[in-house]
């Protein structure tokens, strides 16, 4: 039953300026298919620097890293940006929309990219997804226009657009109030729970991680509990 | 690759910055603007200042020197041939001016395929009496015709028609300054006295100015058939052939064979008016200096431009490098968007070249020694337009390709950790 989505093998990573650090050191760990995980540890821990690896936006390490049992090893910037493009739905502390389109381009943006769906399709599944978090009326409206809360779910849409094996959050609510920070958990929740979406969420919220399935712990580089 | 995505991406990029993308663009319109302006006025002032000259010079003329013969008859006697011989005060040999056969070379001048036309003309040096005043002058005899349609003869009669020296009989067209020396106008008379001392009467029709006073002051034109009655000649002589070619290039290498072929003296217009060719070509590449220049420095503002807007959109690159755009799909959007500042930027400016050109060429340009032209010389070349119009992708395409790269090469890491 259970399938594996994401495995990290031995992975260790280093900063080199201005002198050499072991910021990881031999992290190991996989995760389910369906899982709702959360990293935590306190601030300098290393668990965003493990999430920059693993979603392969940072190729400067050791060790071994699949993703729906492919290795991310040795591939190529263009190959691991369509996997990121593919397979991967990210999620970030700061909104990160881009304030040239409106909310629903925004979306669309990732499945355009893919090009597997027409733009009449890619459209219509934006809007469904839209429609699922609540936020369907802003779909025209210029990013700037909408709060901070809102932002959020919309990134979450773009996330879900090529319905990725795995979405992967930075602080999610890090940015948010304690009610918007209800919000996004609850819709976490839900993909976990209803759609069995993967996920991978780094928070130092001890509050946020005590409710997922699974806690990964880290302290100075090392998985201290999992 | 899904170029319609990078396009529109392009596109919300540009305009959501619209007045940056205005200015980079108005740079570009304005060099090429001036590009075309400039290349069009010179090269117009150019050909006009070419024309003066050799619009009226045949590409080969073919005439008989005065000059002594090159074989004197010691050298080819038998006897002689293995001495050196001195032969003192040599002088020109009184052969004949007049081109041997001359009917039978303009006919086979005719078929050749190379000549875009010939002109006969003979010339004759001549005493215009004015009460007890000669002036030295020379009578073009001339097919009036041929002379129009090679060397546009018609374009430089101010007053009266030129064509009449065709149907009048003993009739002259004079030059300006001659004419004003001699106080005739057209329908006057006015009396020459030949070499030979014979006296006649002839009809002015027109009077003509060429632009080269010189030459106004001395010329006058009249038909074939009257040269040859002024000169007492049979109506078969004929001093010069005038040949204008449909390739000029081809000038000097022709006026060989044709020396070679019809034993008659050959100058090309190269050799004629040498000076001619290096003014114009220098000119027209000072123009040329002069826009590349500008279209330069419209690619400074558009690198400019780009690398502000590359600082300004490190977050959107960011992102889309996060959600799966390659590097390559991100230095293509900043590509096309230089390339689009170029294009419509150099659409602008041809648009513009060309009004600009068209003003020039209505403002009224008057002088004395060109009196066909009444306003400044435009030439409407599209070979400039097309010079012009790649030069604007090139420069822009070069301005865009740096910060392009450097925005194929940002690092979403350092972006997204920065904040």
């Amino acid at each position: 039953m259970s399938e594996i989505i994401l495995e990290a093998k031995h992975i260790n990573k280093y900063f080199h300026d201005p002198v050499t650090v072991k910021v990881l050191n031999d992290i190991t760990f996989t995760i389910n298919k369906g899982e709702f995980v959360s990293v935590t540890g306190k601030s300098g821990c290393g668990k965003s620097t493990l999430l920059y690896i693993l979603s392969t936006m940072d190729t400067d390490y050791e060790g071994e890293l699949l993703i729906d049992n492919e290795s991310m090893i040795k591939k190529k910037e263009k190959q691991l940006a369509s996997i990121r493009n593919e397979k991967i739905g990210f999620v970030f502390q700061f909104h990160y929309l881009l304030n040239e389109f409106n909310v629903l381009r925004n979306v669309m943006l990732p499945a355009l990219k893919l090009n597997k769906l027409s733009a009449e399709q890619v459209e219509h599944k934006a809007m469904e997804h839209l429609t699922m978090l609540g936020i369907q009326g802003l779909a025209l409206k210029k990013t700037n226009q909408v709060s901070g809360g809102e932002k959020q779910r919309v990134a979450i849409a773009r996330a879900l657009i090529n319905d990725p094996v795995i979405i992967m959050g930075d602080e999610p609510t890090g940015n948010l109030d304690k009610k918007n920070t209800e919000i996004v958990f609850d819709i976490f929740q839900r993909l976990s729970t209803e759609f069995r979406q993967t996920l991978l969420v780094v928070t130092h919220d001890n509050s946020f991680s005590a409710k997922t399935n699974r806690i990964i712990e880290m302290e100075d580089g090392n998985i201290i509990r999992q | 690759m899904n170029y319609k995505l990078i396009f529109s991406i392009a596109k919300s990029l540009l305009l959501a910055r619209w007045k940056q993308t205005l200015v980079a663009a108005i740079g570009v319109t304005f060099s090429i603007t001036m590009f075309i302006t400039l290349l069009s006025f010179m090269t117009g002032l150019n050909k006009l200042l070419d024309g003066l000259i050799l619009n009226r010079t045949p590409h080969v003329r073919l005439y008989n020197d005065i000059k002594p013969s090159n074989e004197q008859p010691v050298n080819t006697a038998v006897t002689y041939k293995n001495y050196y011989n001195f032969i003192r005060s040599v002088k020109s040999s009184s052969s004949r001016q007049e081109i041997y056969n001359s009917g039978a070379v303009m006919q086979s001048l005719v078929q050749d395929e190379r000549i875009a036309g010939i002109a006969p003309k003979i010339i004759a040096q001549v005493f215009f009496n004015d009460g007890t005043i000669d002036i030295t002058g020379l009578i073009n005899g001339i097919d009036v015709d041929a002379e129009s349609k090679l060397f546009y003869f018609n374009d430089y009669i101010i007053d009266g028609d030129g064509q009449d020296i065709k149907n009048v009989p003993n009739s002259i067209v004079l030059g300006k300054g001659l004419a004003e020396k001699l106080l005739a106008n057209p329908g006057d008379m006015v009396q020459i006295t030949t070499s030979k001392g014979e006296i006649f009467q002839l009809k002015v029709v027109a009077i003509f100015q060429s632009g080269i006073l010189e030459f106004d002051k001395t010329l006058s034109y009249a038909s074939i058939n009257t040269t040859q009655k002024i000169l007492g000649k049979a109506n078969n002589y004929i001093t010069d052939i005038q040949v204008k070619l449909k390739d000029i290039n081809k000038a000097p290498a022709l006026a060989k064979e044709y020396a070679q072929l019809y034993g008659a003296d050959a100058e090309d217009i190269q050799t004629a008016n040498s000076q001619f060719e290096t003014g114009s070509s220098i000119r027209t590449l000072i123009s040329y200096a002069v826009g590349i220049t500008l279209l330069i420095v419209a690619g400074f503002g558009i690198y400019n431009i780009l690398n502000m807007m590359i600082y300004e959109k490190m977050d959107s690159i960011a992102i889309l490098k996060a959600t799966g755009f390659s590097g390559s799909d991100v230095k293509k959007i900043f590509l096309v968007i230089a390339l689009t500042i170029g294009f419509f930027g150099g659409m602008l400016g041809l648009l513009f070249g060309f009004l600009l050109s068209s003003v020039i060429d209505n403002i009224p340009f008057n002088t004395a020694a060109l009196p066909t032209i009444t306003t400044y010389p435009i030439n409407y070349n599209p070979v400039y337009y097309f010079i012009g119009f790649s030069f604007s992708l090139i420069t822009t395409y070069l301005a865009g390709f740096f910060p392009a790269k450097k925005a194929s090469k940002v690092d979403p890491v350092i972006i997204i950790r920065g904040k």
